[in-house]
């Protein structure tokens, strides 16, 4: 069996799992899987941008929050929303959101294209956070899960909460194999050319920055997507949902989970969660040992949770680079483009 | 608003302004000269005014805590670099973001443990207690007046030390290029312990100083570390000078931002941000790429 | 490279060891697990409250006054023991639909005890509001919706709302002959509500609020504002701050000279709990509050008594609400013998309860299941609450939108 077989037996195995996840589990483990579920679309979305294009958003919870917004804005108090309607709405918003953030953004690059990614999402943030006819930092409340209804007949309740599992997994799933799909297609390994050698890729012709900006968009739109079923879930959104804590985060869950697997930053979203939900229990301390953890993957685990995965599976390491834990080519040139000039001598 | 208002509200901004160039000076230092994304930054600030807490607390007076909280800062400064910073030296900026990011959180949990989750106050010692009257009905704190005088002179310093110094300039050769400072004999690793001690030391100090009037509570290293990469980014990564015009430009746009459009307020620096990127992608003194 | 080799296999064998046990151990705790002991067992207390941050304070003091509350009646709630789940809130609004669902689904808490923060208490208000259990008793958050449009069989409050000590604190400022105000708080529902009922008060009384200040909540840095405030010469300012936020407040604002010429007002909040911190510049500060140190009643002496021996520190306010949530919670249990899933009982003895050891003096439920008490005038003197009279009678909320009344 080849490595992308079992590989793809593991998925199946594990996606056969959750689906059978909420008959054994108590009520609130299964909301626990559904956030992590969301949490492992949202970590895709990112690893799309990091891991296969190579660009290093930290302002990605801009696109998980936004739709929330628009979710609650869409939602009245009397009654719940068409999906169709709701989906449209958030989708085309976080669309739209992310070709503006995106043409401003991927005219920079490496630490540059950090900081304004992260600079566009705290405008976010604080947009939100100063309105007060949406709850300025108090947030606003979904009153009703979105239904998807034929004339008089509901057809999908989101409401229920088993129902809202399901949906949630099918869009995992969904979701996994859209991107697959995106990155095996040429496009797809345009902006795979893209992460390893920008000038190269553009040197054979292609238009490296209209690459760069539709995978941006791709990956917003997701993210927007993971935001909506998450603001559908909790039934409430808040500007913290934008800041870049929630940033910060996610980016961590992708690193944690190996990035530029797709399936790996899901496996990070999982311990993640789990880890903490665990440690909560067990210990006041729990914050601490997450420092430490976090710390230890990144002395000892390079590629993540998912690269631990393969070498157990027995696999070789990415570049045989392991042992000194360098995988990728810097984003940035290791002198970051800057001197200490004299102090402010000139 | 009168003369006399916008005056003071300048005031109150280049005071800020002198804080956070205390701490952005650190984080472009050790950005420029060593490659590292430090996000843990923020931290030094917390643990700093934690340190002048506790030390006045224990030896009665702030200023004498100072001088012990000094040294202090440095050794943790150092401590952290030996430990941890040397394995991010050939690592892609994503781990360095990673592992600071864990040190965040591993700083933050000790001094809950160590001084518990409370808001503490820390008095202005009393020679500094007074005030000068600057309209009938507002007086300007003599200490906010000694904080800007002490930035003022340790920026001083700092431009001293660097340009004129035989640490200075092989600070800035390991920034030009630090392949060629190794192969002319410069230990570079001794000149990135230094660099990383002294960017913790001035951003713990920033907190020392300024614990009198930001009052000691748990996050507090967050709020500043956030503004502090704005500052750097629009100063120019590695520039001493970019971080003061950023840390005044900041400075004082936030605090006339509060009164003049306080719907706006807090988008106005990041908008400051955007546009300086747009206009001068590697910031207004930095090197371009 | 052999050694090499061995290692990696050897680590590989560990870590494979370690990820198994883990993958079952988390399996295993995924399966639901409480089983029914019978009514025994003990009752289940959820707290959600700030242990971190500006608010730390206020939650100690709660939690310490409704345990002492508890233990002066043996430690028994309808004869059985108690067990409490506290959660720190951090006064993250964003993490509270996930502590909250954690105390409601994972620890399954008979009363969830909490929040302080208003925006906190309107999410644990929405769900709790949605299902029959737990029954959820408010010890602080002020948000008028929690027993307005939100209001719910299973949910109380002992401590306000948010109009309740603010209103009287604006009607003092006009009484006083000020005319002109600016209002100064934290931008979220508290600060909102509580400037608003001020201003209404001020405004209906003969008084204009000339401007309107928010800040961001939890930001501390006021210096631009107190210039803004004196460029604006108002006859006095009404102001809500709380916990560590007040001390620095007053402190701020008496160091930049402020509090000699333009009066301070405020919800008694502004100086509950902070005048040993903020020392003098908190000094002769009226404000209205349901509560006052000097109260001259038995009850109040006696509870600020234990509770200084409990715990080292002076009661307030917020140690006052602790302390009749543990009444309340007395005299559910006693009402059905302990039997609480009987909840309709609960909730019926709940509505008639009535607070006669209760140190604010006593108080009833309105229908909207809020306190219907005296709000109390009180200055700061030599760091004291005195309390100088009544500024309003058995206030009681408005209650707008709430389908229980």
């Amino acid at each position: 069996m080849t490595r992308s077989q079992s590989l793809a037996g593991l998925l199946c195995a594990a996606v056969l799992g959750l689906a059978v996840f909420p008959w054994f589990a108590g009520e609130f483990y299964i909301g626990l899987m559904i956030r992590i579920m969301i949490l492992g679309i949202f970590a895709m979305s990112l690893d799309f941008l990091v891991g296969y294009t190579g660009l290093i958003s930290f302002g990605h919870a801009a696109f998980f929050g936004l739709t929330g917004y628009i979710l609650a804005i869409v939602t009245p108090e009397s009654g719940p929303v068409t999906l169709w309607y709701a989906l449209f709405m958030c989708l085309s918003g976080s669309a739209i959101a992310a070709l503006a953030i995106g043409w401003v953004s991927v005219r920079t690059s490496g630490i540059y294209f950090i900081m304004i990614t992260l600079a566009i999402s705290q405008m976010f943030y604080y947009y939100f956070n100063e309105s007060v006819e949406l709850g300025s930092s108090d947030g606003i409340f979904i009153f009703h899960r979105p239904i998807v209804a034929l004339g008089e007949l509901t057809l999908i309740d989101l409401g229920d909460e088993f129902t809202l599992y399901y949906f949630v997994l099918v869009s995992l799933a969904g979701s996994y194999l859209a991107l697959m799909m995106v990155l095996g297609s040429p496009f797809g390994k345009v902006i795979q050319g893209v992460r390893v050698n920008e000038a190269r890729t553009r040197a054979l012709g292609f238009a490296t920055q209209r690459y760069k900006l539709v995978s941006f968009v791709i990956s917003g739109t997701l993210a927007g997507y993971a935001g909506f079923l998450e603001a559908t879930h909790t039934g409430f959104v808040s500007p913290a949902t934008l800041g870049w804590h929630e940033s910060g985060t996610i980016l961590m869950i992708v690193i944690l989970g190996g990035i530029g697997t797709l399936y790996g930053p899901v496996l990070g979203a999982f311990v993640m969660v789990f880890l903490q939900d665990k440690l909560q229990e067990f210990s006041e301390l729990w914050l601490l040992m997450m420092g430490f953890f976090v710390v230890a993957v990144v002395l000892f685990l390079p590629h993540g949770i998912a690269g631990l995965i393969a070498r157990l599976a027995g696999a070789r390491p990415a570049n045989g680079a392991e042992e000194t834990g360098q995988d990728r080519k810097p984003a940035v040139p290791a002198k970051a483009g800057g001197a200490a000039d004299g102090g402010g001598a000139e | 608003m009168d003369i006399a208002i916008f005056l003071i509200q300048v005031l109150n901004g280049v005071q800020y302004g002198f804080m956070l160039f205390l701490v952005a000076s650190g984080l472009t230092l050790i950005f420029g000269v060593m490659g590292i994304i430090n996000i843990a930054h923020g931290a030094f600030y917390m643990i700093g005014a934690y340190l002048a807490f506790w030390l006045t607390g224990v030896v009665g007076n702030f200023f004498l805590a100072i001088v012990l909280g000094i040294p202090l800062m440095v050794a943790i400064g150092y401590a952290i670099e030996r430990l941890a910073i040397t394995h991010l030296y050939h690592r892609d900026h994503l781990y360095q973001v990673l592992l600071t990011y864990g040190l965040i959180l591993i700083f933050n949990e000790t001094q809950k443990l160590l001084w518990g989750t409370g808001f503490h106050s820390v008095r202005v010692p009393a020679i500094l207690a007074g005030s000068v009257p600057l309209t009938e009905t507002l007086v300007y704190p003599h200490y906010r007046l000694f904080i800007s005088v002490v930035c003022l002179a340790v920026a001083a310093g700092m431009y001293a030390v660097i340009s004129r110094t035989k640490l200075g300039m092989m600070i800035r050769a390991g920034a030009s290029n630090r392949e060629m400072a190794q192969a002319l004999g410069i230990d570079i690793g001794k000149v990135f312990a230094i660099v990383f001690s002294l960017g913790a030391a001035l951003a713990g100090f920033s907190g020392m100083i300024g614990a009198p009037v930001s009052s000691v509570y748990p996050g507090m290293g967050d709020e500043i570390l956030i503004v502090s990469f704005v500052v750097v980014v629009i100063g120019g990564i590695g520039s001493i000078k970019g971080a003061f015009v950023g840390a005044m430009l900041i400075g004082l746009a936030d605090t006339f931002g509060r009164v003049l459009l306080p719907e706006l307020a807090a988008m106005v620096v990041y908008s400051l941000m955007v546009m300086v990127l747009l206009w001068r992608p590697q910031g207004l003194f930095g090197r371009p790429a | 490279m052999i050694k090499k080799q061995s290692l990696t296999t050897t680590r590989r064998r560990f870590l494979t060891g370690t990820a198994a046990a883990t993958g079952l151990a988390v399996a295993g705790s995924a399966l639901p697990t409480r089983f029914a002991i019978g009514a025994m067992a003990p009752i289940k207390i959820g707290i959600l409250l700030p242990y971190s941050g500006t608010y730390a304070q206020l939650g100690n003091a709660i939690t310490d006054a409704l345990k002492l509350r508890i233990e002066q009646a043996e430690g028994k709630l309808g004869g059985r023991g108690v067990e409490y789940v506290a959660i720190d809130s951090e006064m993250s609004v964003p993490k509270a639909p996930t502590n909250t669902e954690k105390l409601i689904k994972k620890d399954e808490v008979d009363f969830l005890v909490g929040p302080v923060h208003s925006g906190i208490a309107a999410v644990m208000a929405k769900i709790v509001g949605g299902r029959e259990t737990p029954i959820m008793i408010v010890p602080n958050a002020g948000s008028n919706e929690v027993t307005g449009e939100l209001c719910a069989k299973n949910i109380f409050r002992t401590s306000f709302s948010n109009w309740q000590p603010a209103y009287p604190g604006g009607e003092l400022m006009a009484k006083e002959g000020h005319k002109t105000a600016v209002t100064i708080s934290w931008k979220y529902g508290a600060g909102i509500e509580m400037m608003g009922a001020g201003k209404d008060a001020f405004e209906k009384n003969g008084g204009k609020v000339v401007q309107e200040i928010l800040i961001p909540f939890p930001q501390v840095e006021f210096q631009a504002h107190l210039a803004e405030i004196a460029a604006l010469k108002p006859d006095a300012v009404f102001a809500f701050f709380s916990g560590g936020g007040a001390t620095k407040f007053l402190q701020d604002y008496a160091a930049a000279g402020l509090k000699d010429n333009i009066p301070l007002y405020g919800p008694g909040f502004l100086t509950e709990g902070v005048t040993k911190a903020a020392g003098a510049a908190a000094e002769g500060i009226k404000t209205t509050l349901h509560y006052a140190d000097t109260l001259d009643t038995d009850a109040n002496r006696n509870f600020r008594a234990a509770y200084e021996k409990a715990t080292g520190r002076s009661a307030d306010v917020f140690a006052v609400q602790g302390y009749d949530t543990g009444s309340l919670l007395l005299q559910a249990a006693a009402a059905v013998n302990g039997d609480i899933s009987a909840t309709a009982d609960v909730i019926k003895a709940m509505e008639a309860a009535t607070f006669p050891d209760s140190p604010r003096g006593d108080w009833r439920m309105s229908k909207s299941h809020n306190p219907i008490m005296d709000i109390y005038l009180r200055q700061v003197v030599d760091g004291e609450q005195k309390l100088l009279g009544v500024a309003a009678k058995a206030l009681e909320d408005p209650a707008t939108g709430c389908k229980l009344i």
